[in-house]
Formats: C-alpha cells, sequence, structure tokens
C-alpha cells in the first residue's frame, strides 16, 4: 500500500471519530486521535517530498474506487503523487499538524472543542483530496470539501450572527467561482473527451488556435476553457472581484485563519493554474488575464491592509495580496516561482497568524490595534515569533547572501514579471514593487502599533472585562493582590491594570516550528526550486520555461535591488509613522479624506455587492413570488379556473362529493370511451 | 429469473395490507403497514439481485389478457427497476413519519398510502399504455385524500389547485394515447417505444403528453400547485410527494416522450429549455424569500427538476443518466428534508422559519442531519446530489452553452437559499424559549434518517451502483434519439492546417459531440 492513502486517509477516519464518536470517547480522545492523525500523514509525508527534491522519486497514481462512467465520461477516486503534489502535501500536513497542537491551547476554553478537531481534520482530508486529485472532477471534490469545511469553521461560533453571515457568504461567493469551474470541466470534457489531467494536458497544445462557439460567439477554445477554469480559482483564492468573502471568514477562531485562509485553502487557485499550466500556456490570452488580475488584487489588497485596525484583517488582506504574487507569477509563465511562494508564505502567513492568534489569546481576545501597544515584553516569544514571520514576508535579505523566506520568493515574481518582457508582466512587475512597499508598511505597521509603544490597553472593552471579573470574582490567576489594589492607580500607564500572558507551550512550540520555516524556507529550497535545473525538479509536473529561468538571471542589477529598496522604504515609512511621529497617520488619512475612506471601506466592494447583487434578488424573488405565482399564474390560472366554474355551475365544491368525484368520472369515461374505441375499431 | 411473478406480488401485497389497514385500529394499522412496506423492501431487493444488469432489456415480464383488448402487461427495465427501488426504500419512512403525526382515521390513512404505493409500483412496472394510464391517474387519488383529509388548515385549496393543473394534462394525455393506439395498432409500451410515427403527428402527441408530464414534474409555470401541496400535506404526504410523485413526470419524459417522438422532441427541445432556465432562476429567487420552510423546500424542488428536464433533452449519454441520479437523488434528498421538517413541526407544530433559530445547541444530531441534506441539496460533491446534477449539466452544455450557463447559476442561488435557510434554523442564538426547549431526535427519528443519510453518501461516492442497471437502456435511448439530435453550439474547430494535412484535418475536426456520440453508440452496440 502506498503511504498516500494513509496521509490522505488518516485524517477523514479521525474526522469521522471525533466528530461522531466525541460523545462516546470524550473530549480529550477525540483531540488526541485527530492530532496524532495529522502528525502521522506529516511525518509520511516529508520523506515523499525529500525524495522528490533529491530526485529519486518517480510520480504515481494510486487507484482507489471507480468514481463516475456514464458514456464516454469515465473518473475514478485516485491519488496522484508527483513533485507538486509533494510540495503541497508537507505545506498541507505540516501546517495542519501545528495548527492542531496549537488549538489545544488557544482552543482550550471552548466547550464544544472535539466538534472544532474533526472540523479540522476533515478541512485537511479535503484539501489532501484537491491536491492528489488526477481528474478534475476528483479536484472540484476537494475544492468542495474544503469549502465546506471553511464553512463550518468560520461559523464555528454560530452564534454570533456575524459568524454565520460570513460562513454563508463565504460559501455563496466561492460557489460564484465554482459556477466558472464547473463549466471549465463540461468544455474541457466536449473538447477533449476526458477529464483526466495528465491526458488533458497532453492533448491540450493539439487544440491551440483552434475556435470555439460559446454563448453564441466564436472563441478561442483555449482561452474560454482556461478564463473558466481560472474564475474557480478567482474565488477559492479571493481574487478581486470574488476576495469579499476573505475578510469576513476572520470571523473563524485564528487557528482556521491561519490552516485555511492563509496557508493552505486560498492557495488552491494557484495550485489549479499551476497543476494545469501546460495548458494555460497554450493561451495567451488567458494568461495575460490570469496576469493582470493577480496584479491588480496584489496592489487593491495592499492598499487596504494599510488601513485596517483588525490585527486578523490586515493579515487577510496581506494573503490576499500575497495570493496575487502567486498569480502573477504563474501568468507570466513562471509556475515554479509561484509554487516556490506559495510555498514559502504556508510558513510565514502560518506564523504571523498564530502569532496574532498568541496576542489575541494574551490581549483577551482583543482584535483592534489601536488598543495594543508595547507588549514586545509581555509576550517575547510570540513576538520575536512575529518578527520572523514580519522578516519573512517584507522579503528581508541581502542578494547572493541570505534571506528570509519571502526574499527569495517574492523576489523570484517580480524578477520573472520583468524578465517576462511582456506589457502584463511588466504591469505586475511595477505594482508588486508598488505593493511591495505597502506589504513592508503595513507588515510593520502591524508589528509596531503591537509591540511597540506604549500600552493603550485600557480602552479596550474586552481588557476592562477581563479585570472587572478579576476584581468581581476574586480568582485573578494573572495578578498579584497587590496589583489588583492598584488597579485603577495603573490607568495612566495605559495597562488599565491589566497583565497580558505568554499563550502555553502548545502554542508556543508551534510558532517557533514555523518561524524556523520562515527563516529558513528560502535558503534552503531556492535551489531546487527556482533554479536554472529546476526541471529536474518539477518533472513536467509544471510547465516551466527554461527560457524565462534564464532571463530571470539576467535582468538588471536595479530590477534584483528594487524590492530591498522598496522593503526599506517601507519600513522606514512606517518608523516614522507609528513609532517617531504618531501624529502623521490621523493627519495623512484627514488630508486625503475621500481616498482615505475609499481604501478603509475597502474600495466599497461589500457595499456594491449587496446594492447589485444582494437586494435585487431579494426584491426579484418577492416580484416573481408576489406578482408572478400568485398575481398571474394562480390569478389566470387555477382560481381564474374556479371562478368559472363557481359562477356557471353554483355547485358547492366539496372534497367528498365535489371535484374528486368529478375527477373519477372524467377518468372513467375516458378509460370507457378509450375501451369502447378499441373494441369499435 | 425468478421462479414467481414478483411484479404482481408487489402490486398486490400492499394492496392487501391496505383492505386489512382499513378495518384495523390505528395502533395495529400502522404496524400493519409498516409490515406490509417492509415486505415489499425486501421483495424490492430480492428483484434487484435477480435483476440482470446488461440482460434482456425487459425482464420479469407477466403477462395475462384481461378482457376487450386489456392487458395486464407487467415488466421492468433498469430505468423502472431504480424507481421501484426509490419507492420501495421511502415508503417504509413515510409510515415511520406518520407513526406518532396521525391520529384521525389512521386506519384509512394507511390503507391510502398503501394502495399509493401499489399505483405507483404499477406506474413504473406497466408495460400497457393503458394500464399505464390507469395507474398514473389513480395514483393521484390517494394523494388527494391525504392533503385533503389530513392537510393542514388550506388542505381544501390545495388539493383542488392539484386537481385542476392535473386534470387538463390528463384528458389530453388520454386522447394522445388513443391516437398512438389506432395509429401503431397496439398499445404495448416496448413496441411503441420501437414505433417510427409520422413527424407531423409527434408534434401534437409531444405536445398533448408534455401537458400532463409538465404539470407532474412541475415545469414552470405549472408548478403553482407544488407548494401549495406540500405545504397542506402531512409530513409522509411530502416525502412521497417530492420523493416519488414528481418523478412520474420525469418517468413520462424518458419512456414515452423521447423514445416514442424523438424528432418532436428535438424541435421542441428548446421550448423545455426554456421553460427549465427560467424556473431554474425564478423558482430560486422565489425559494430565496420564503418564511416557510416547506414552502421553501417545495420551490427548491421546481429548481431542481427543470435540470433533470434540461439534462433530458440533452439528448446524450451524461445528460440522460444525470437525470435519472438527479431523480433519485432528489427522491431521497427533498424526501429526507421534508422528513427533517417534519421532526421540527411535530415538536412545535409551526413551519415559519423564524420560530425556529439556534437548533445547534439543543439538537446536535439533527443539525447534522440537516447539514448533510443541505449540502446534498445543494449537490456538494461526495454526495448523492452532485454526480446527477453535474452529469446532467455537462450533457446540457453539449447542446447549449447559454443554457447550460442559466442552469448552472442554480448552484449559486441553491447555495444561498439552503444555507440561509439553515443559518435562520439551525445557527444563531436559542431566540425562542419553546423552540430551544425541543428535545433531539428520538430513536425512531435516528432509525429514518439513518437510512436515508447511508444513501446519500453511497450514491455520491459509488454512483455506479445505481449507473450500472440502467446503463444498457440509457444507451438504447440514447441510439434511437441519435438520429433527432441537434447539432450543439460549441462546434470546435482546429486552426488551419497546412494542406498537406487537409485530408486528414477533416476527420479531427469533426465536433467531438459527434465522436462521443459514436462511441456511445458503439458502447451500446455491445
Amino acid at each position: 500500500m502506498h503511504p498516500i492513502q494513509f496521509i490522505v486517509f488518516l485524517p477523514l477516519l479521525a474526522a469521522l471519530v471525533a466528530g461522531l464518536g466525541a460523545r462516546l470517547i470524550g473530549k480529550v480522545p477525540a483531540k488526541l486521535v485527530t492530532t496524532l492523525a495529522l502528525f502521522a500523514s506529516c511525518a509520511l509525508s516529508w520523506p515523499i517530498f525529500i525524495s522528490f527534491l533529491n530526485g529519486s522519486a518517480q510520480e504515481s497514481v494510486t487507484p482507489v474506487l471507480q468514481w463516475v462512467r456514464s458514456g464516454d465520461l469515465d473518473f475514478q477516486w485516485a491519488l496522484r503523487v508527483d513533485t507538486l503534489t509533494a510540495i503541497m502535501l508537507v505545506v498541507v500536513t505540516s501546517v495542519s499538524a501545528l495548527v492542531h497542537l496549537y488549538s489545544w491551547g488557544y482552543m482550550d476554553e471552548e466547550p464544544d472543542q472535539s466538534r472544532f478537531f474533526a472540523y479540522l481534520s476533515l478541512f485537511t482530508f479535503a484539501m489532501l483530496m484537491l491536491v492528489t486529485a488526477d481528474n478534475l472532477v476528483q479536484m472540484f471534490f476537494g475544492w468542495e470539501g474544503v469549502g465546506l469545511a471553511s464553512y463550518l469553521l468560520i461559523g464555528f461560533w454560530f452564534r454570533k450572527p456575524s459568524a454565520s453571515a460570513a460562513a454563508m457568504k463565504a460559501f455563496v461567493v466561492n460557489r460564484v467561482g465554482d459556477l466558472g469551474f464547473m463549466l471549465g470541466i463540461f468544455g474541457t470534457f466536449l473538447v477533449f473527451g476526458t477529464v483526466s489531467i495528465p491526458a488533458i494536458l497532453a492533448a491540450a497544445p493539439g487544440m491551440a488556435g483552434s475556435t470555439i462557439g460559446f454563448l453564441g460567439h466564436r472563441f478561442d477554445t483555449m482561452t474560454v476553457l482556461c478564463i473558466l477554469l481560472f474564475i474557480g480559482a478567482m474565488g477559492k483564492s479571493a481574487q478581486l472581484g470574488l476576495h469579499t468573502w476573505l475578510p469576513d471568514a476572520m470571523e473563524g477562531p485564528t487557528p482556521v485563519s491561519a490552516l485555511i485562509h492563509a496557508a493552505t485553502m486560498v492557495t488552491a487557485g494557484v495550485f489549479m493554474v499551476c497543476r494545469l499550466s501546460p495548458m494555460f500556456a497554450t493561451s495567451e490570452t488567458a494568461m495575460h488575464v490570469v496576469t493582470y488580475v493577480g496584479a491588480a488584487t496584489l496592489f487593491f489588497a495592499a492598499t487596504i491592509g494599510t488601513t485596517q485596525w483588525d490585527i486578523k484583517r490586515v493579515i487577510a488582506y496581506s494573503t490576499c495580496s500575497q495570493l496575487g504574487y502567486m498569480f502573477v507569477a504563474a501568468g507570466v509563465g513562471a509556475p515554479g516561482a509561484a509554487m516556490f511562494h506559495l510555498f514559502t508564505h504556508a510558513f510565514f502567513k502560518a506564523l504571523l497568524f498564530l502569532g496574532a492568534g498568541s496576542v489575541i489569546h494574551a490581549m483577551h481576545h482583543e482584535q483592534d490595534m489601536r488598543y495594543y501597544g508595547g507588549l514586545r515584553k509581555h509576550i517575547p516569544i510570540t513576538f520575536w515569533a512575529m518578527m520572523m514571520g514580519t522578516l519573512a514576508i517584507t522579503g528581508v535579505g541581502i542578494v547572493d547572501v541570505f534571506g528570509f523566506a519571502g526574499f527569495y520568493s517574492k523576489d523570484s515574481i517580480l524578477e520573472a514579471a520583468y524578465a517576462s518582457g511582456t506589457a502584463p508582466g511588466h504591469f505586475g512587475f511595477f505594482m508588486g514593487i508598488f505593493a511591495a512597499l505597502l506589504t513592508s508598511f503595513y507588515s510593520w505597521r502591524l508589528m509596531f502599533l503591537t509591540f511597540w509603544g506604549k500600552p493603550r490597553w485600557e480602552q479596550s472593552e474586552h481588557i476592562q472585562h477581563a479585570v472587572h471579573d478579576a476584581h468581581g470574582h476574586g480568582h485573578d490567576d494573572h495578578a498579584h493582590g497587590h496589583d489588583d489594589h492598584h488597579a485603577h492607580g495603573h490607568a495612566s500607564d495605559g495597562t488599565g491594570g491589566y497583565h497580558p500572558h505568554e499563550s502555553p507551550l502548545v502554542m508556543l512550540l508551534p510558532l517557533v516550528l514555523l518561524s524556523v520555516g520562515a527563516v529558513l524556507a528560502g535558503f534552503v529550497f531556492h535551489g531546487s526550486f527556482i533554479s536554472e535545473g529546476e526541471g529536474e525538479f518539477w518533472k513536467n509536473s509544471v510547465a516551466f520555461s527554461e527560457h524565462l529561468i534564464h532571463a530571470m538571471h539576467g535582468v538588471p542589477e536595479w530590477v534584483k535591488w528594487a524590492p530591498f529598496a522598496v522593503m526599506v522604504a517601507g519600513l522606514a515609512g512606517a518608523y516614522v509613522a507609528y513609532i517617531a511621529n504618531p501624529g502623521i497617520p490621523a493627519a495623512f488619512s484627514a488630508a486625503i479624506g475621500p481616498l482615505y475612506r475609499f481604501v478603509y471601506n475597502k474600495w466599497y466592494f461589500d457595499e456594491l455587492y449587496n446594492a447589485v447583487f444582494v437586494k435585487p434578488a431579494m426584491a426579484l424573488g418577492r416580484v416573481f413570488w408576489q406578482q408572478g405565482d400568485i398575481g398571474i399564474i394562480d390569478r389566470f390560472g387555477p382560481n381564474g379556473a374556479a371562478w368559472v366554474v363557481a359562477r356557471s355551475s353554483r355547485i358547492a365544491v366539496r372534497l367528498q362529493s365535489g371535484y374528486l368525484n368529478s375527477y373519477a368520472l372524467v377518468m372513467l369515461v375516458g378509460l370507457v370511451g378509450a375501451v369502447s374505441w378499441v373494441i369499435a375499431r | 429469473m425468478i421462479g414467481f411473478p414478483i411484479l404482481s406480488l408487489m402490486l398486490l401485497v400492499p394492496l392487501v395490507g391496505a383492505v386489512a389497514c382499513l378495518m384495523a385500529g390505528r395502533e395495529s394499522a400502522r404496524m400493519i403497514a409498516l409490515a406490509v412496506t417492509l415486505l415489499d423492501l425486501v421483495l424490492g431487493a430480492v428483484l434487484w439481485s435477480h435483476y440482470q444488469i446488461g440482460g434482456p432489456t425487459w425482464q420479469f415480464q407477466e403477462h395475462a389478457s384481461i378482457f376487450a383488448g386489456f392487458e395486464w402487461k407487467l415488466g421492468i427495465d433498469g430505468i423502472a427497476l431504480l424507481l421501484i427501488a426509490l419507492t420501495v426504500f421511502l415508503m417504509p419512512i413515510c409510515i415511520g413519519a406518520s407513526w406518532n403525526a396521525i391520529e384521525k382515521r389512521a386506519g384509512e390513512y394507511y390503507a391510502n398510502f398503501l394502495i399509493m404505493e401499489t399505483l405507483m409500483i404499477g406506474v413504473f412496472t406497466a408495460q400497457d399504455l393503458f394500464l399505464f394510464y390507469i395507474m398514473f391517474e389513480a395514483g393521484l387519488i390517494p394523494m388527494y385524500l391525504i392533503i385533503g383529509i389530513w392537510g393542514g388548515a388550506d388542505r381544501i385549496y390545495a388539493s383542488y389547485k392539484f386537481f385542476l393543473y392535473t386534470l387538463l394534462g390528463s384528458v389530453l394525455m388520454l386522447i394522445a394515447m388513443m391516437w398512438m393506439v389506432n395509429e401503431a395498432g397496439t398499445s404495448d409500451i416496448p413496441t411503441l417505444m420501437a414505433y417510427s410515427f409520422p413527424v407531423k403527428a409527434q408534434t401534437w402527441l409531444w405536445l398533448a403528453l408534455f401537458a400532463s408530464f409538465a404539470v407532474k414534474m412541475p415545469m414552470w409555470p405549472t408548478h403553482t400547485w407544488l407548494p401549495d401541496a406540500h405545504v397542506q400535506a402531512p409530513t409522509a404526504g411530502s416525502v412521497i410527494l417530492a420523493g416519488v410523485l414528481l418523478k412520474m413526470g420525469g418517468y413520462g419524459f424518458i419512456r414515452f416522450s423521447l423514445p416514442m417522438f424523438p424528432e418532436a422532441s428535438a424541435q421542441f427541445a428548446p421550448l423545455v429549455w426554456g421553460l427549465s432556465m427560467a424556473a431554474v432562476v425564478i423558482t430560486s429567487l422565489i425559494a430565496l424569500v420564503q418564511h416557510d420552510i416547506k414552502k421553501l423546500i417545495a420551490y427548491s424542488s421546481v429548481a431542481h427538476m427543470a435540470i433533470v428536464t434540461v439534462g433530458l433533452f440533452a439528448f446524450n449519454r451524461q445528460g440522460l443518466e444525470g437525470s435519472m441520479l438527479i431523480m433519485l437523488s432528489h427522491g431521497l434528498v427533498a424526501g429526507a428534508l421534508f422528513l427533517a421538517v417534519g421532526v421540527i413541526y411535530d415538536r412545535l407544530h409551526t413551519r415559519e422559519i423564524d420560530r425556529y433559530g439556534g437548533l445547534a445547541i439543543n439538537m446536535p444530531a439533527y443539525a447534522l442531519f440537516f447539514m448533510l441534506f443541505t449540502m446534498a441539496s445543494i449537490g456538494l460533491p461526495g454526495t448523492s446530489g452532485f454526480v446527477g446534477e453535474f452529469l446532467s449539466l455537462m450533457g446540457i452544455y453539449a447542446q447549449s452553452s447559454w443554457v447550460a450557463l442559466i442552469c448552472t447559476t442554480g448552484i449559486i442561488l441553491g447555495a444561498a437559499y439552503m444555507l440561509y435557510l439553515y443559518r435562520r434554523v439551525v445557527f444563531g442564538v436559542q431566540k425562542n424559549e419553546d423552540a430551544a426547549a425541543m428535545p433531539d431526535l428520538d430513536k425512531r427519528e435516528w432509525a429514518m434518517m439513518i437510512p436515508l443519510a447511508a444513501v446519500v453518501l453511497w450514491m455520491g461516492v459509488y454512483p455506479e451502483t445505481f449507473l450500472a442497471p440502467m446503463r444498457k437502456d440509457i444507451a438504447a435511448l440514447d441510439a434511437r434519439l441519435a438520429q433527432a439530435r441537434p447539432r450543439g453550439d460549441a462546434d470546435v474547430q482546429l486552426a488551419a492546417m497546412p494542406p498537406a494535412a487537409a485530408t486528414h484535418e477533416h476527420g479531427d475536426a469533426m465536433e467531438h459531440g459527434e465522436q462521443a456520440a459514436h462511441a456511445a453508440r458503439h458502447e451500446g452496440a455491445r
């Protein structure tokens, strides 16, 4: 038996045991089962990845079960393992295992923990089915499965109206993307006669330049198919237009944000485009669309990130923006760079989210950075972990010496965009450079607001509650009685008498391990992912262009140094605005008033969609119901007929003696007529 | 094959049970009904296990002349087998759902249900046109009675509407059938399925049958009887209405309209597509604004049935098989959803969405089942709802990308109204004290939910079990439709090639839909 079966199905098994059997086995065993299953999956995944790194492994497909056979359409449940899958395997299982562990601490006070762990494991199973898919339909299964798990986890605190609304929004907005994905699969089957990914990729070049009729017009076949599939990717990966669900998804518990809405699920769209990169390569138009959408997203999300106050929302927009980078890479024909950024991003973004969770944990569920400040000394391990994450995302490093993870991957994307020499590539490059400036700014803004300066905790309602509870119930395990006594005296120092504590070990351990990833992932693996010999590593699992790789290394020096320059500029800007002269942000945002409000309100996408889609849908529904069904169809149909009958015959319509008998009579007369007719004939 | 006339036995058993129920009191009537439906379920299992997949087209045939040209002629193919299986599977669950809910005139109630079972199985087994007609029309009488006697406050209006809609269709269908028998000289359904009616006559016959089947389906705009009927019917009535009675329209199309009038079917395909597109969008939007849980699910049924009709009129294997799978899946899922509504209706006696809320807190097991069936209704891959919907939409895409696009919006709207429902009923805080005090599922309710959940997942993960019996019959139908198949709008054309390859090019440039059809026909012939 191939280990992949264990890797994929252990989490499913654990989810079933924990989810359905929780009442029998209890809370702790349920948590234990899921966490152990994930660590086992993780332990089995790394050897596979390493064997692909050193070139000793071959791609394999492990069939599991027949799924659907209908005419020519024939596909199975099967588990594919190749380089691309191996990368995703370690990303998914590692982050998931660490998030499971972290949740022991973070969700400790939650009464409904086994349900949480079951959902997490279910998610991991679905994600693994997605990345091991050998055909488009199984990919869609995983795609929707992670959507379901995401829905359940965003809505985990289902009592909160905002959480259940966000869960529903995530599912429905994703379904808009799925519409494209499904039509893409239909079209692909129509054109290629199969949904098997390897078969499609092999046949795709032969269809380049062909035309297809679609919605009454004729288009380039591959462009239509790729763009339809890409619409699916846009939904899952929260690209501009279909991104509105991602910030709201932060309603879910923070470990969920780290696992699903940062490291794994949202990268599924990038994975899909990379998996199908030989197909996308046959349509220049589709590639341009991917690049433009990615570039627009990375810019737009970064602008919003600079204005948000909720620590999780800043990181959420940052995720959205980083996904844009990955699409730019995929769009300019550098799937290797896209996957590399996906890989490093998983570590440092999960780290940032889990770090934020640790801060939120320490700050008694307060998420507004306006009420943070000065936490550096109180939660030092969290601080250093987040520092590593920030160094990684802002891409700190010296060319040819050493850099944190994001330095290698983000810079390779920018170099590839520049080196591609196309107009969308250059657009992506300049947008990417500008967004890198914003990335550095908002990341350091987050760090400065949270960890530097004076505490501003006393204005926070959460903190006030915490302190109040400690007084009222007299079981304050954070502070000594002496401090309690002077609590109100402390008000002037901004702490409000609150004493944040570092998180427990189960939460810190994942932070430390992910920090190692954030520091080293780029340095250790860039040779495999994006060097000129990458063909050996990728082994045809993605369409890589040797030519582009070569050009990447030949870009002008200023292109190589530009990301470094904007990173320093962003850091300096954040330092000036949030440490040296804290009056600047308010004055600046007042000065650019309308523009600030536009960005702060997330470019008014939610308001727009509400006005254009949600409200009209409800209004139309009411019109179709009241005016259509009742006002027209019923009025002129059955009610009208009843009126005619009542007026003409005045027969009381009663059940037993009325129309039922007449109905039976009609039937009988008909049958008698039929019989006599058959006989007489 | 099997040593005794199993089909007649399956018809007879519920009939005998019905007579016994009429004479029994409440307690014994429900025991009899349960025993009888379980016995028919066992017979159904025997039937399936003895059905030879890939064997003769018509199996378990029985034949006896009655009088004056009327014939007792039974027999099933794979399509009928699946629908019979659905019927006998749902019946014991319906009896279970009525267990405590029905108090007045219980004997008559159960007798009605058992008679309905006989008639429903009769529809799917009849091989004589007039026998089919009797079963098809008479099957509605017990349903009228169930709605009219054991229904809610507005039951008279609801059953009246049901009656008016069906009446028109039946009359036209009867006339058409008489004409058909006259023209072909036989009322034998298998013979008629292979008979070539003149194309001009097909048009009128198709329209006459369409009037009946479209109402039963129901297709927009003849759907307005359904929400009222569902809302007023008792829980078990809704289950069987959504589960089996709605499938009769689809069965009619697949057994009569398509094989008997292929040319007319192709001619009217745009009409069917148009009505279906309208149904998907309009009824989904209406479902979005409902306050009554049952009405919401009823409107969602209309939207789902529209995907069935586009699949049937896609003229290819995926469309036809997908439609059959949706019918089976919808029978289970809509049935399960009505059952789920019944569970809380039994406790609180209201269908108003606003009267519930936060059920996940006091009814966690219920919330889990409701989630599963909601997801199946939305068509989540891995549940039964997905496979059929996917195949149907894939089928119609080969004909028209516009129709596919509009109908696929159903996956967005479906998610919206179902999750909105789930959010209001199961999520949120417990704002109503009486709803918060409701106990979770009891043993009887578990026993009804578990089999439904199991089959819903089974059909989603391994639909081969349900595809295999009908494969050959669908292939035969597909082959018969091939002559009339409209040309799809995709028409893939390869890029211009150098002249040397020109002769080869022609073969390659052949529309893929055609290639698929070739392969399908080839397979069907094997």
